[in-house]
């Protein structure tokens, strides 16, 4: 019995490498990253839940209606819509192998992306001096949880295409920045189908309220 | 890096073009032009405040937010059932259940969260009479 824990723990272990496929660099990134989208969206399920059972817990505070405006809201959401697809445009001239094109559209998106992210500051500044901040009620400590962290993610897909710019115009349209392109893309339009939902379930519901 | 980044490139030159999702102009403008229906139409109901029964606007506005989500999902992430052998769509529905599960069981659970905490008008008030002493303010009988 003894011989043969030794004789097992002696053999060296065997890696059957003829078994294992060939797999080309990157092929497995889309799916890996549409993972982590799905991943991301847990996280927001999980914001809009806390939102939709504190929303109503307005501690004697101001409501949705005292500080939502509208007008403000409809804006930001033109900003995020036009920048999803000067982002479809700007995938359409990478297809193309047009750098020049791509990186203007690139940059229009990254303008929308700014301006949406402007207004938003602004509207968090606005609020805050009213005194409307998130430890003013558990309505705002959620608002802001939810909508903060959808801002927070815009900023660093905006970094992100900052970056990815850098690299077009250091290296071209090649496959890895195809890849990385493609990869920013999904994470841009998932964040403009999330904020469908905020814009639905916090602004408008709240004004409804 | 360079040398990666060399290789690579001339790795997925030919194959890259066709793996990699990406949709036609007309299903970027297409889903444009729904996805601005669908969002005008919410805001010009709430704003102009078109349905009086506000639950029936809340229905309303949530169905509009589902058809949206629905156009972005075809047109702009360009979800099909064929993409990574239907690993993607497998995901997404699975994170579908998830979501609501944690969504509708969230809200059902604590559809009563108020009922056992104090009266609404000890709660703006001093501070002693928000933290009655050694007391837990939630369940507290009277």
């Amino acid at each position: 019995m003894s011989i043969a824990i030794t004789s097992t723990d002696s053999t060296a272990p065997v890696f059957h490498l003829e078994h294992e496929h060939a797999h080309a660099e990157g092929s497995s990134t889309m799916l890996g990253f549409w993972l982590y989208l799905m991943s991301d969206c847990l996280i927001f399920a999980i914001l809009f839940a806390t939102y939709g059972v504190l929303g109503g817990s307005y501690a004697a505070g101001p409501a949705p209606r005292d500080l939502f405006d509208i007008n403000l809201v409809a804006l930001n959401t033109t900003m995020l819509l036009l920048s999803s697809i000067t982002y479809g445009f700007a995938m359409l001239a990478m297809v193309r192998g047009k750098v020049a094109q791509t990186q203007g559209w690139l940059a229009v998106t990254g303008l929308f992306g700014l301006a949406f992210i402007g207004i938003e500051l602004y509207e968090f500044a606005h609020m805050i001096h009213e005194g409307a901040t998130p430890q003013r009620s558990a309505f705002l400590s959620s608002f802001f949880a939810l909508v903060g962290t959808h801002g927070l993610h815009v900023s660093f897909g905006l970094l992100w295409l900052v970056t990815l710019m850098v690299q077009v115009a250091r290296r071209g349209l090649i496959a890895a920045n195809r890849r990385r392109l493609t990869c920013l893309s999904m994470f841009w339009h998932f964040l403009d189908v999330v904020w469908i939902g905020v814009f639905t379930f916090v602004y408008l519901m709240g004004m409804l309220r | 890096m360079n040398a990666d980044a060399h290789t690579a490139g001339h790795h997925g030159a030919d194959t890259d073009s066709h793996e990699l999702p990406h949709g036609s102009l007309r299903s970027y403008v297409v889903g444009f032009a729904l996805s601005a229906v669908f969002t005008a139409v919410p805001f010009w109901l709430v704003m102009n405040g078109v349905i009086e029964n506000k639950f029936a606007a809340a229905i309303a506005i949530s169905i509009l937010a589902a058809c949206q989500i629905v156009v972005h999902m075809i047109c702009f992430l360009h979800m099909n059932t064929r993409a990574e052998e239907g690993w993607t769509m497998m995901a997404l529905i699975f994170t579908i259940i998830m979501v609501v599960i944690a969504l509708a069981g969230s809200l059902w659970v604590m559809y009563h969260l108020a009922t056992n905490m104090m009266p609404l008008h000890d709660m703006g008030g001093t501070p002693s009479s928000v933290a009655p002493s050694g007391g837990m303010p939630v369940g507290r009988t009277p």
